[in-house]
């Protein structure tokens, strides 16, 4: 199965040109659909089929190439168009399509009757076809192609609503910032790729990293490498200061928050810094930068979903937290850690986004939580699927979230030390709170939509069979990484599967001292305390005293307005680089610039050319006799010339 | 003939060569200019007979014959063209005839 491997971005592909190119005459949704999501369904099972020979391998022979195609060849530059099928890829592939294909059916159900059907399965399709290069790539340019083309679905799939309004603008603007503000990202990644090619001369995986591991490199020029991928990590992976785009990519239909803004595409920069952890360990002091991000990232979005009103956006700011847990993991060295928490997130995002669909479906495109309330007796199995998600992320023991979130908390700890677990420890917490506030809001209380217009009902079987698949998944995905603590000799299952990508890297680190089970069993406990009480908390405000919420909000006006507006972070950036961009290319490049200077040097040479012919022309007047004179003149001057010279 | 020094004559040659340049540059008549244009062919069949004469070498003799045959071929070829500029323009005045520009 591993040598099939080239069929699961070549099938979803054949999806997107079946679909994009046809899809408009077959008109049939069944049809659509199905094509649609067999694709990346069989995809997943031969992802699955690589999976398992892989396990029967010895660790050694883990790691395949799987060569196409000569994809560019300049000079000493070669470029191959080849996987690598390793634990690190063979893991996100199976999220990729696994998830992918939940969501793929799922939209069968979210999108019927919506006149872009097609076009939305051919887009999906696409990503999947870009998702999986990306993860599967066996050197930077094949990344770059797959990070570059889920960019584009990203786009496109934001403003699929392309007449709808969103906010104070259009969905069209929401998925224009979201490709501006990931150029920006793509940028640092590009100069990072440039670096790594005149550094280590290969754009190889495997060659780059055992350059990287063996030759004798300044850690300067590793720090400028990791710092310029980090860049596009930032960007693709919404972290400060380039997350912005993600709450506004909310414009997007909900399945495809749930696959490209929850499971997959924003986890593809922890992946890149994953694959590339030898180059990042081998910088520290940008590991700390990477930790620090994540850490200032997960706190920043925890505190603003504490007090957003739309049940998305509330989901969209615990994925930038979730994203910034996973940025810490990497940067305190526990990349497993990371990628475990990639895979539980996966799980339980992509369930919140659907169950949250779920629910906008059943409202009627309503998405302000303050006017839903009481909905668990007419969404049942929604409210279900829900309330397992909600367990998952907050951290609850026993359910996937708790594994992955712990085993960073504990990296944090015994990397970075007091203050990166503490302030873990405490957006843990807020993720608890505003979780609950979010379902305590929508499921239980009074039932505060008008019950003329809206008629809550559950969405149909095609919906809540992969809601109920991911809350199975939410429950047991973390099994694979039991904590050492508890799991006695067989240690961490997924931190032994992924050891070999890492053990270069994790020999560069520095190995902090070491510490006790207890000292991991009791911060393991706290952290569970303050999820579990923020919890009641949350329940007991929410639920039964409202008035407690209000009075809070008046009480801390500012401060709950500072939230409320996002820490004015689009502001600052409106009037700090768009508005300066805009005003300066507006007065300056277009009216001066392009104006004067450009237009001025093209119409310029073309008068100077007018008006030196008109000139020169008057010397053609068309009668033979006025040339011959010219003509016996040049031949006097020559004849002059030669007796004079004699 | 050997009395009169070889200047003589190309000096005359020279002078015809030159009054068939100024005819050719100034006369309006077509007709006029082509007849300048064999004044200037002769004038350098003369310097060629001359030159053949006093070096003793008749090659210049036979390159007269050469011109003579080229002026006829020449003159047959021009008077049709000025027949035919007359009948489509109703006149043989060469700076009325101003058909060589775009």
């Amino acid at each position: 199965m591993i040598n099939l491997i080239y069929l699961t971005t070549f099938l979803p592909l054949l999806g997107f040109l079946i679909n994009g190119l046809f899809g408009r005459k077959i008109k049939n949704e069944k049809i659509i659909g199905l094509i649609g999501s067999a694709t990346v369904g069989i995809s997943f099972l031969i992802v699955l089929g690589a999976f398992i020979q892989t396990l029967g391998l010895p660790v050694e022979e883990r790691s395949n190439t799987v060569n196409l195609f000569s994809w560019l060849s300049v000079g000493g530059l070669q470029i191959k168009f080849a996987y690598l099928v390793d634990q690190l890829s063979l893991t996100m592939s199976l999220i990729v399509t696994g998830v992918g294909f939940l969501i793929h059916v799922y939209s069968i159900g979210y999108m019927h009757g919506d006149k872009g059907f097609w076009r939305f399965f051919a887009y999906l399709n696409l990503f999947i076809f870009a998702m999986m290069n990306l993860v599967l790539g066996d050197n930077f340019v094949v990344l770059f192609l797959g990070w570059e083309g889920v960019g584009l679905c990203s786009y496109l799939l934001i403003g699929f609503w392309y007449d709808r309004k969103f906010e104070k603008g259009t969905t069209s603007q929401a998925a224009k910032k979201a490709f501006v503000v990931n150029r920006i990202g793509d940028f640092g990644f590009l100069l990072g790729m440039f670096l790594i090619y005149m550094t280590f001369d290969s754009l190889n995986f495997k060659e780059v990293f055992t350059r990287a591991a063996s030759f004798p490199i300044a850690e300067s020029t590793f720090g400028l490498i990791a710092l310029f991928l980090f860049i596009g990590a930032t960007g693709k992976s919404a972290q400060i200061p380039l997350f912005v785009w993600l709450p506004d990519a909310m414009a997007g239909p909900t399945p495809v928050s749930a696959l490209i803004h929850a499971a997959t595409m924003v986890t593809a920069g922890v992946y890149m810094v994953s694959r590339a952890s030898i180059i990042f360990a081998s910088a520290p002091a940008i590991m700390t930068v990477v930790a620090v991000i994540g850490l200032l990232t997960a706190i920043m979005a925890a505190t603003i979903g504490l007090v957003q009103n739309d049940i998305k956006k509330i989901l969209a700011y615990s994925t930038v937290s979730q994203l910034g847990y996973m940025f810490l993991a990497a940067g305190v060295g526990a990349f497993s850690a990371s990628i475990f928490h990639v895979m539980t997130h996966a799980f339980f995002k992509a369930l919140l986004f659907l169950g949250a669909g779920s629910v906008i479906h059943g409202m009627h495109n309503e998405q302000n939580i303050q006017k839903y309330g009481g909905l668990k007796k007419y969404m049942p199995k929604t409210y279900l699927t829900f309330f397992i998600a909600t367990l998952a992320i907050s951290g609850v023991p026993g359910l996937s979230g708790f594994f992955s979130k712990d085993e960073i908390l504990w990296s944090a700890y015994a990397n970075g030390g007091f203050v990166f677990w503490l302030i873990g420890a405490i957006t843990a917490m807020l993720t608890a709170f505003y979780m609950f506030r979010l379902v305590s809001l929508t499921f239980y209380g009074k039932e505060r939509f008008d019950h003329h217009h809206v008629h809550p009902h559950e969405s149909p079987a095609l919906m809540t069979i992969p809601l109920i698949i991911l809350a199975f998944l939410s429950v047991v995905g973390g099994y694979v990484g039991i904590p050492k603590v508890f799991s006695g000799k067989h240690g961490n299952l997924i931190e032994g599967w992924l050891e070999p990508i890492y053990a270069p890297a994790l020999a560069k680190l520095e190995t902090f001292g070491s510490h006790s089970h207890f000292e991991e069993i009791l911060l393991m406990a706290l952290s569970v305390a303050a999820a579990l009480s923020a919890i009641y908390f949350a329940l007991n405000v929410y639920r039964k005293n409202p008035q407690i919420a209000e009075n809070v909000s008046n009480k801390f006006k500012g401060f709950y307005n500072l939230l409320l507006n996002k820490y004015f972070v689009d502001e600052v950036y409106e009037a700090a680089i768009v508005q300066p961009i805009q005003k300066g290319s507006e007065k300056f490049l277009w009216k001066i610039f392009d104006v004067k200077f450009i237009d001025g040097m093209v119409n310029g040479v073309a008068s100077l050319v007018e008006k030196g012919s008109g000139v020169v022309r008057k010397i053609q007047t068309g009668v033979a006799q006025s040339y011959a004179v010219i003509m016996m003149a040049g031949i006097a001057l020559v004849l002059l010339w030669l007796i004079l010279s004699l | 003939m050997s009395s009169i020094p070889m200047e003589y004559y190309l000096i005359l040659s020279a002078f015809m060569f030159c009054v068939g340049v100024a005819g050719v540059l100034i006369r309006r008549n077509a007709i006029v200019v082509f007849m300048c244009i064999e004044l200037m062919l002769n004038s350098a069949n003369l310097t060629l007979v001359t030159f053949s004469s006093y070096l003793g070498n008749s090659i210049g003799q036979v390159f007269v014959f050469f011109v003579m045959t080229v002026a006829a071929a020449e003159a047959a070829v021009g008077l049709a063209i000025i027949i035919a500029i007359f009948r489509n323009k109703k006149t043989v005045n060469i700076d009325e005839i101003n058909i060589f520009k775009w």
